[in-house]
């Protein structure tokens, strides 16, 4: 069977299209295979009700790596990334905690709940700029691994460590601290606001089965520090027409530089001969030959699934199956005929084009986390919510609404497992928590859906439900992810790639993993 | 939303100009009338009236009030008498300057710090294990400047506290008609004038008593764009746009000691401790590498480059705040951060970080100005601040 194409990359998310995008632009034949309808894998936008478009999975923009909105210049292929500037935190005793842009207005804002904490604020801010700097180039590295004796690991980690050094001592101690704390402890360093601890350790547990004390959350509230949007950090976006307009831009820019897409094409397994990949069959019977694959879905899919354990040694397939999943998150989409009236902040107003967190207090999060240790989806969960059609009124019918709530934690592995009288309580739940702060919201609501963990490992093919293809923890980071010694995209299979966030650095709508991918294979990366 | 200060009936009524900006998170005017000019001359030649309302304030009472304020403040703050007012910076522990402001001393055991930026973690942290309490009173203290050689004989008609006894960088409470408020001989404007603080529910009648008595003598309400130049003149640097703090500081290169910002004589060496004494007395020894001085643009040289294109001089109609490379030689040996025509000295004056080297008062350097869309170099010569200086300040 002679190769028609140089590769083959296995799933159309939008690592998947980053990395074909990318070998296109060198001028490889690439050929992207899709088993869903269209592209983007958890960054879509859909249509779920007539009238109201969804950014039904991933919904915020803001890691997604600026090189790559430069290299392949997304906005000529549609994409506009508007800016979302607050985020509300209604609290148990009517008032709320808002954090605004403009830092006057923040400093005011905070300065009511603690005058220490609106101090503290621009010296954290500083502090976690520097961080941010510190760890972003390696954003951009194939992590070096510290075990090996490679001259290409020794330089990489060289350069690592004269990056840490240039930190300066201050710098350097916080970063050890932000490896090994819990978000909550480290926090608590800083702060004394409840509610803006609360709110910021939230973005330490996002996608984990882990709770804003457990250690090493810490690390991955500066993950999510790192979203940068015009070269500011820390800053959140939201794209014009949803997530999904991300990933046609990357694919509009794929198609442009010459790659090939097939949607509806699933892939059954990879074609191994020899020890090496040779290309892929697909559902359907076809089978592709080329001259190397690459997956963008996660490991365990991957090489439990698509290669098969029998082609791999023994200890990678171990390390492959102690890589952790653990699904913990929910979304529920609700299409509104109103806009929700918040108790603390009644009206419309500028808090509506913001995030809207519920998450209180520490302690609120941590026994929603208690529940999910124990099997059970947390009664009062955590919620992060947007409403894009205040936003982008195109979402939604003139006058209506669209409302995406990130529920946390809704566990995987639940007792029982998912059937639908659990997702529908599931769905319960968190409009009774909502209601709570934004009692109209019952009767606003035109339709709901309700998206468990085991939809999204059904829907998209996301192991366990887990919206970064593994949970973003240190002992499964750099050079660990997704197994000690193939953290650098090539896997045991010859010709045998991977470019999923199962890899370094990891989820969210990033891009880096198959960037650094697609330039490794090309010999390139840094 | 941005706060007003208690003045801000009053200030919003004669701000013609619609020219507001911000002042640690208040808005305060940039000129009241629609152009500053005739603000600035009343500084120098009758009384202008500033809200400087937007200033942190801080009291400082108890029985280690004056160990606290010693332990971090630069200057010798134990050896304040009771009616003493010490311009002072504070520093981080490497010596860098976090702010800038007064240290006034009330009582024995009482003292009012006035700052930039926020300081109540700052005095906090520094204050555990001594007995002694920290309130802040930016929001219920109001502040006025009254600054001009007209000042005196304004304000004295309101009080029967002989002003003439206050001297300069003294503070004496005194009752303003029937309002309790102390007064201070202190400003922004290297002038004779005087700082009121008064309590914020007595703002607008204090206000309407001063505007009451000093009209016969001028009295104009002046903005930020006025105060800017005359702050110029005075040689006297702003947070922010002259140095940065070094709590806002990225880079260690973006810190500036005492010394290198030309205010080394506030660095009491003698102090057994204050927070940064280490690094200063270090910096002392070896000398600061970096020197903030004055920079007078020599007229001719810009007229010629003028000239070269068919211009007559163009001149800054308001002071700027950007960052402005300055070279010996070919050489970049600084640059300057603040800079604006004197309307009163009828000179091009500039306040600049130079290399220590080429710091000397007299040494001729070069500031770029951009002429016609073009970059050049204007002659300019190290001068020694402040550029004006009048007797009646100190009087």
């Amino acid at each position: 069977m002679p190769a028609s194409y140089d590769a083959i990359v296995i799933g159309g998310g939008h690592n998947g299209l980053v990395c074909a995008a990318y070998l296109a632009r060198a001028g490889k034949r690439v050929v992207v295979l899709e088993r869903r309808d269209e592209v983007g894998g958890a960054a879509v936008s859909e249509e779920v009700f007539p009238g109201f478009t969804f950014s039904t999975y991933s919904y915020v923009v803001s890691l997604l790596r600026p090189e790559i909105i430069r290299d392949l210049d997304l906005p000529r292929h549609g994409l506009h990334i508007l800016p979302l500037e607050s985020t509300l935190t209604p609290l148990a005793n009517g008032d709320y905690l808002a954090q605004w842009s403009d830092h006057d207005q923040n400093h005011r804002e905070l300065a009511r709940h603690s005058a220490r904490d609106a101090e503290a604020l621009e010296e954290f801010g500083r502090l976690m700029h520097q961080m941010a700097r510190a760890v972003k180039p390696l954003l951009g590295m194939v992590p070096p691994d510290p075990a090996s004796l490679a001259p290409r690991d020794l330089l990489g980690l060289m350069r690592v460590a004269r990056h840490v050094r240039g930190l300066g001592p201050g710098a350097f101690h916080a970063l050890c601290k932000l490896m090994t704390m819990s978000a909550a402890d480290y926090l608590d360093e800083w702060f004394e606001t409840d509610a803006l601890k609360a709110t910021k350790s939230a973005s330490g547990i996002i996608g984990t089965l882990l709770g804003p004390r457990s250690p090493g959350t810490a690390y991955v509230l500066l993950h999510h520090y790192m979203g940068e949007i015009d070269g500011v950090f820390r800053a959140w976006g939201f794209a014009k027409g949803g997530n999904g307009s991300v990933s046609a831009a990357i694919a509009g820019a794929a198609r442009a530089l010459g790659a090939e897409i097939r949607t509806g094409a699933p892939v059954a397994r990879v074609l191994v001969g020899n020890g090496r990949a040779t290309g892929v069959a697909l559902e359907s019977g076809e089978e592709i030959a080329a001259q190397c694959v690459v997956s963008g879905v996660d490991p365990r899919r991957t090489f439990i699934e698509l290669v098969g354990a029998e082609h791999l040694p023994s200890e990678f397939v171990e390390a492959i199956r102690r890589f952790k999943f653990r699904g913990s998150s929910g979304k529920v989409n609700l299409a509104l005929g109103a806009l929700p009236d918040f108790t603390c902040l009644p009206g419309a107003g500028p808090h509506l084009r913001g995030a809207i967190s519920i998450s209180p207090s520490v302690d609120y999060l941590e026994r929603a986390y208690d529940e999910a240790k124990y099997g059970e989806c947390s009664r009062r969960p955590y919620l992060d919510i947007v409403i894009p059609s205040m936003i982008d009124p195109a979402m939604a019918p003139p006058g209506r609404h669209v409302m995406s709530i990130f529920v946390q934690y809704a566990p995987y592995a639940v007792n029982g497992g998912w059937t639908e009288a659990r997702r529908a309580a599931f769905g319960d739940a968190v409009i009774d928590t909502l209601a709570e702060y934004a009692p109209n919201i019952r009767s606003a609501i035109l339709h709901r859906q309700v998206i468990t963990p085991a939809d999204i490992e059904r829907t998209l093919g996301l192991s366990e439900g887990n919206i970064f293809q593994g949970e973003l923890t240190l002992q499964q980071m750099f050079f660990l992810r997704p197994a000690p010694a193939w953290a650098k995209y090539q896997t045991p299979i010859h010709a045998l790639w991977q470019c999923g966030a199962g890899t370094h650095p990891g989820g969210g709508v990033m891009g880096a993993s198959g960037r650094n991918a697609a330039l490794t294979m090309l010999g390139s990366a840094r | 939303m941005l706060k007003t200060t208690p003045f801000h009936e009053r200030t919003a009524r004669v701000c013609v100009s619609h020219a507001w900006r911000r002042w640690a998170g208040h808005i305060v005017a940039s000129s009241y009338e629609l152009s500053h000019e005739r603000e600035y001359h009343a500084i120098r030649s009758a009384a202008a009236l500033f809200d400087i309302s937007p200033l942190y304030k801080y009291l400082v009472r108890g029985r280690d009030a004056a160990r606290l304020l010693d332990g971090i403040a630069t200057r010798n703050v134990a050896g304040a008498r009771v009616g003493d007012v010490l311009y002072t910076p504070w520093c981080d522990a490497a010596g860098k300057v976090l702010d800038d402001g007064t240290v006034a001393r009330l009582a024995e055991d009482t003292f009012r710090l006035t700052a930039a930026d926020p300081n109540l973690r700052w005095l906090q942290d520094n204050a555990t294990g001594l007995e002694v309490t920290i309130e802040d009173v930016s929001e219920s203290t109001a502040a006025l400047a009254l600054q001009g050689p007209a000042s005196r004989q304004i304000l004295q008609q309101l009080t029967d506290t002989d002003l003439t006894s206050l001297k300069y960088f003294r503070i004496t409470a005194a009752r303003l008609r029937e309002f309790s408020v102390t007064i201070s001989r202190t400003g922004y404007t290297g002038d004779l004038g005087y700082e009121i603080w008064l309590e914020r529910e007595h703002a607008i009648p204090v206000w309407d008593a001063l505007i009451e008595a000093g009209t016969p003598y001028g009295i104009t309400p002046a903005g930020m764009l006025a105060l800017d130049i005359a702050r110029i003149e005075a040689g006297l640097m702003l947070i922010d746009v002259d140095y940065v703090p070094a709590r806002k500081a990225l880079i260690p290169a973006q810190t500036s000691s005492p010394f290198e910002l030309d205010i080394g004589w506030t660095v009491s060496l003698e102090k057994e401790h204050f927070v940064g004494k280490p690094a200063l007395a270090e910096e002392a020894r070896r000398g600061p590498a970096w020197r903030f001085t004055g920079l007078e643009i020599e007229w001719d040289a810009l007229e010629r480059l003028y000239d070269e294109v068919g211009l007559a001089p163009r001149l800054p109609a308001a002071a700027w705040r950007t960052s402005v490379p300055v070279y010996a030689g070919g050489e970049q040996v600084g640059y300057a951060t603040s800079g604006g025509w004197s309307p009163l000295l009828k000179k091009y004056l500039a306040l600049a970080h130079l290399r220590s080297r080429s710091a000397a008062p007299g040494t001729r350097l070069e500031m770029e100005v951009t002429i016609e869309h073009r970059r050049k170099r204007a002659g300019a010569r190290v001068a020694k601040k402040p550029f004006f200086n009048p007797e009646r300040k100190r009087a």
